[in-house]
């Protein structure tokens, strides 16, 4: 038998952020959102509600979205006060209205941090992470096909330890959780998943001091080791992850400091 | 700028510096706390070991500035990262705002540390610098004269018949003042409380923890706090319930005369 929660539909009370653009100050409106299909999607409620607000000549809410199924990391939103809203393991566009009741008020907000500041309602700039990427989250090697597969082992346990960081969708939900709006754990899965390759590991040291660098220089806060930023995760990313990464720093920056450089003396091989 | 300049200044490695002076101070209250507990054994015994680290002469400034040292750096780095966080969090706050798993002695972390230093600072006043309480100061109390040898790790380090400061009535004496005795065992329950959340930090910033036995550090940081605490309460709580009384041969008219005297 099918829940009634679950089949009959409902109404809320939505209070969301409105903000009109990033030098606007914002403030709460709420919206009576009835009769919803408890099967919809918090996103698609989202639609319903802009869908009314425009018939009624009302700017419509601003929030992000792009592949609706979890897998962008695009949407971002804090839904009574955790990003992505309630349930483990999801992004807000697979938060569904059933796990709201008849009558509830649902506070929307955007992941909120400095690094983040708000374009426009639930809008967000995160391209903090994207300079943090360019920083050091790639591996310079020869872009063409794809290399025979057996040339370069990985055994089965790395591979997979790698893929558990390498599901990081970069969608900040770790930042928006900390109070500390830490980037630790976005910064630590990028880290992490190449480190854990054979293929990561020429620039293993380089990366992860240059994108700690532009992580602290992007005005993230630091880790005080509560771990709200890996329950927050749509992915479930551990935070052992971070621990991986101090790891990584501290003997990269051990090396950097004793290791010999090239003076270039010979003028190049 | 150096590569150990740079991680000296980054928020990882103020991490660092928080984990191991924290390394450093609970090695020196587990000492502290072990030292103490001597008191329960003949009046020779914590005499002898005060008397015993006052002979170290150079040796006791050298931990002396090295505890110092310790706490203004875990002080310092605590503070830094802590007005930097305030500034990355913004000044828009969240309307809703809910926990998800981090624990109430991670939250308490900051509080208990502004009690546990307050405390700190009242300790030394009145154990280490007589202070607070200057009437049972241990420089206000008649000598102690050694009934029997003392010994560290088999190596005599007083003798018997030398006179020495009597620690331990000072001891017995300033933990007999009830106010005085529920301040240090509040303040040290704190500090077992600020300790939980350290300890587990600490191998989480040094990258020594992980799920696979982040259960295990979690009870054996939680059985040393409480053992530390039990430890702690044992000495103010023997001498309020007067199971731990004054040596033979103390009387209090001498601490009015030599107090006169001064």
């Amino acid at each position: 038998m099918v829940a009634e929660h679950s089949s009959k539909n409902f109404g809320i009370t939505l209070r969301v952020w409105r903000q009109a653009g990033p030098t606007q100050p914002g403030r709460f409106v709420d919206y009576q959102s009835q009769d919803l299909n408890p099967n919809m999607s918090f996103l698609e409620m989202l639609d319903v509600v802009n869908d009314e607000l425009t018939r009624k000549g009302e700017e419509p809410i601003a929030f992000a979205h792009d592949c609706r199924e979890g897998i962008c990391g695009t949407c971002a939103c804090t839904i009574n006060g955790k990003p992505h809203g309630p349930g483990k393991g999801v992004a807000t566009c697979q938060v569904y209205m059933r796990a709201f009741r008849d009558g509830d008020v649902v506070t929307v907000e955007p992941f909120r941090a400095a690094a983040f500041p708000v374009i426009k309602d639930l809008v967000i700039d995160r391209s903090a992470f994207d300079r943090i990427q360019q920083a050091g989250g790639f591996i310079t090697a020869r872009a063409g096909s794809a290399p025979e597969a057996n040339a370069l082992p990985v055994p089965k346990p790395d591979a997979d330890l790698a893929m558990d960081a390498a599901v990081c969708i970069g969608c900040g939900a770790c930042v928006a959780a900390c109070k500390n709006a830490s980037a630790m754990l976005f910064v630590a899965a990028k880290v992490s998943h190449l480190g854990l390759m054979p293929q990561g590991q020429a620039e293993r040291d380089r990366r992860v001091l240059a994108m700690v660098g532009v992580m602290d220089a992007e005005g993230f806060g630091n880790c005080t080791n509560q771990y709200e930023c890996s329950a927050a995760c749509p992915k479930l990313i551990s935070h052992d992850f971070i621990a991986r990464m101090n790891r990584d720093y501290f003997t990269a920056s051990l090396r950097a400091a004793v290791k010999p450089a090239s003076s270039g003396a010979s003028g190049g091989a | 700028m150096s590569p150990l300049g740079n991680l000296l200044r980054s928020s990882l490695g103020r991490k660092l510096i928080m984990a191991l002076t924290g390394v450093v101070m609970v090695g020196f209250v587990v000492g502290h706390l072990v030292g103490n507990l001597q008191i329960f054994q003949s009046p020779d015994h914590l005499n002898g070991y005060a008397a015993f680290l006052h002979q170290l002469g150079p040796l006791l400034w050298v931990a002396r500035i090295g505890l110092i040292v310790s706490v203004a750096l875990h002080i310092w780095a605590a503070t830094s990262l802590t007005l930097e966080n305030k500034r990355a969090r913004g000044n828009e706050p969240y309307a809703v705002k809910t926990w998800l798993r981090a624990s109430l002695a991670s939250r308490a972390v900051r509080w208990t540390g502004y009690i546990v230093l307050a405390f700190l600072i009242y300790h030394l006043a009145h154990f280490t610098l007589g202070v607070a309480g200057s009437d049972h100061f241990k420089s206000n109390l008649p000598t102690y004269t050694m009934q029997e040898d003392y010994r560290v790790a088999g190596f005599m380090v007083v003798k018997a018949g030398a006179v020495v400061a009597d620690v331990h009535s000072m001891v017995i004496l300033g933990f007999q003042s009830v106010a005085v005795s529920l301040f240090y065992i509040i303040a040290v329950g704190l500090l077992s409380f600020h300790l939980l959340h350290g300890i587990d930090s600490l191998f989480q910033t040094l990258g020594w923890r992980s799920t696979n036995w982040a259960r295990v550090l979690r009870g054996v940081a939680l059985a040393f706090c409480v053992i530390y605490f039990v430890g702690n309460l044992l000495i103010p709580g023997a001498v309020l319930t007067g199971a731990k009384g004054l040596r033979p041969g103390f009387s209090r008219e001498a601490v009015k005369t030599t107090s006169v005297q001064r």
